[in-house]
């Protein structure tokens, strides 16, 4: 009762030094289906599970992995409308970022920039944070691949391989022992999958998750692989 | 009081070599024919592979320098990383055209070594419509004159010393056709080793 006192307002601090609303943005994050990141040597992909509530529902237009700008991509774990926000914000400044310096916008500024939106949401007056955590892939500025963790608090990350969502510790645990250093990013996309499977109730079909790469074999722009392209990965 | 971009006087000149590029200009500030400095130097370095020449109204010259300088220490400490000349040029363009409609009354040129040693020169014009040609670069009130020297002096290929020469041969038989330009001039030699900064003797007539 004591926190919830202060939860009126998340520019309030508790007398402990929380601001409950973030941990409840958190909160809401642990609760969203599991997405990983993976960096290989010569690219980095992005591997999400897809929650389809009922079999009414048309698969193919719930979308968890988008692309940012032609070399970054993005996904989440947490609350679809929010991450929507996002994308906007980021695609936005990616795009103004191009505009400005006639070169595409790299990876770690795009992560920033997305950074900088959700730590202003935790500081103003009249506005919740975002109840989600973002994957930001894609080309650094010197070319080689990048992966980005966004969370609601503001902060962002480096991961050579990362996971949010309800299964992220597990997955975590499963990442550390898979990952190598000279990965190449086939054998990446392979893991993900793997981990993926790990948490997932029942067999994984390409209607139940998604894949976003960039570098390697499907050279260096950010694409989401096709249906039929996943269906490979998984028999 | 005539035409903005020929009050003060200057001229500025960038040519590309092999690996190697140099960048010119001259030191004269004036009021109209009324010489009033002959120590303003119109080259800046922007980081240590970008310079940056401006030629037209000193005031501008020095206003644009500023603005562009925020831009670029903002980038560098933001990304941890130099700015590409390429980029700097687009920088300078976009800067420009924000002043569409009042723009500032300076012409810049742009000389820098990309991270792989090939060189880069663009110029552009006072709202940032830009040229990024093969061989040299002129602008400021001794364009014309300085032109006519490149034209027939510069050749592909040249190496770092004989770059010096031929552009300081051709900035000084412009700007000594230019009673607006001259008084002393400045070169930035710039090579994958390094930069090195020369003092230009000339006329003081």
């Amino acid at each position: 009762m004591q926190e919830s006192a202060y939860s009126f307002s998340l520019t309030t601090f508790s007398p402990s030094g929380k601001l409950g609303q973030i941990d409840h943005a958190f909160a809401a994050v642990a609760g969203g289906s599991t997405s990983i990141g993976i960096k290989a040597v010569d690219g980095v992909v992005l591997a999400a599970e897809k929650k389809i509530r009922s079999e009414l529902i048309e698969k193919e237009s719930v979308i968890k992995v988008a692309k940012l700008s032609k070399y970054c991509g993005v996904t989440y774990a947490g609350m679809g409308p929010d991450f929507r926000v996002l994308l906007k914000e980021g695609r936005k400044d990616a795009e103004a970022y191009r505009v400005r310096f006639g070169e595409e916008c790299p990876v770690s500024e795009v992560s920033r920039n997305l950074a900088q939106v959700m730590q202003e949401y935790t500081q103003s007056g009249g506005v919740r944070p975002f109840g989600c955590s973002l994957l930001v892939i894609g080309k650094e500025a010197d070319g080689k691949p990048g992966l980005f963790q966004v969370d609601p608090s503001g902060s962002f990350f480096a991961w050579k391989a990362a996971c949010v969502g309800h299964g992220a510790s597990d997955a975590q645990s499963y990442l550390e022992k898979r990952y190598e250093e000279k990965l190449g990013l086939d054998d990446a996309i392979h893991i993900a999958l793997l981990t993926l499977q790990e948490s997932f109730d029942g067999k994984l079909t390409p209607e139940s998750c998604e894949i976003g790469v960039c570098g390697g074999k499907y050279g260096s722009e950010f694409r989401r692989l096709t249906m039929e392209e996943i269906d490979e990965y998984l028999s | 009081m005539s035409n903005p971009f020929t009050l003060n006087g200057g001229t500025v000149l960038s040519m590309k070599g092999k690996n190697c590029v140099v960048i010119l200009c001259d030191t004269r500030l004036g009021s109209q024919y009324e010489t009033v400095s002959t120590s303003f130097p119109k080259i800046f370095k922007m980081n240590p592979r970008v310079f940056f020449g401006l030629a037209g109204l000193a005031s501008d010259v020095i206003t644009l320098h500023h603005k562009l300088r925020f831009h670029v220490n903002l980038f560098q400490l933001k990304q941890e990383r130099s700015m590409p000349p390429h980029v700097f040029s687009k920088l300078v363009s976009t800067t420009l055209y924000e002043k569409r409609f009042g723009s500032f009354f300076a012409q810049p040129i742009i000389a820098g070594l990309h991270d792989d040693g090939s060189p880069f020169i663009s110029s552009m014009d006072s709202i940032g419509a830009t040229t990024e040609p093969e061989d040299f670069v002129v602008a400021g009130t001794g364009a014309d004159y300085v032109t006519g020297a490149c034209e027939k002096y510069w050749e592909k290929d040249m190496e770092p010393r004989q770059l010096l020469k031929v552009a300081d041969k051709c900035l000084q038989a412009g700007v000594n056709r230019d009673a607006f330009s001259g008084w002393g001039g400045v070169a930035y030699l710039i090579t994958p080793e390094g930069v090195e900064k020369f003092d230009l003797k000339m006329r003081q007539d």
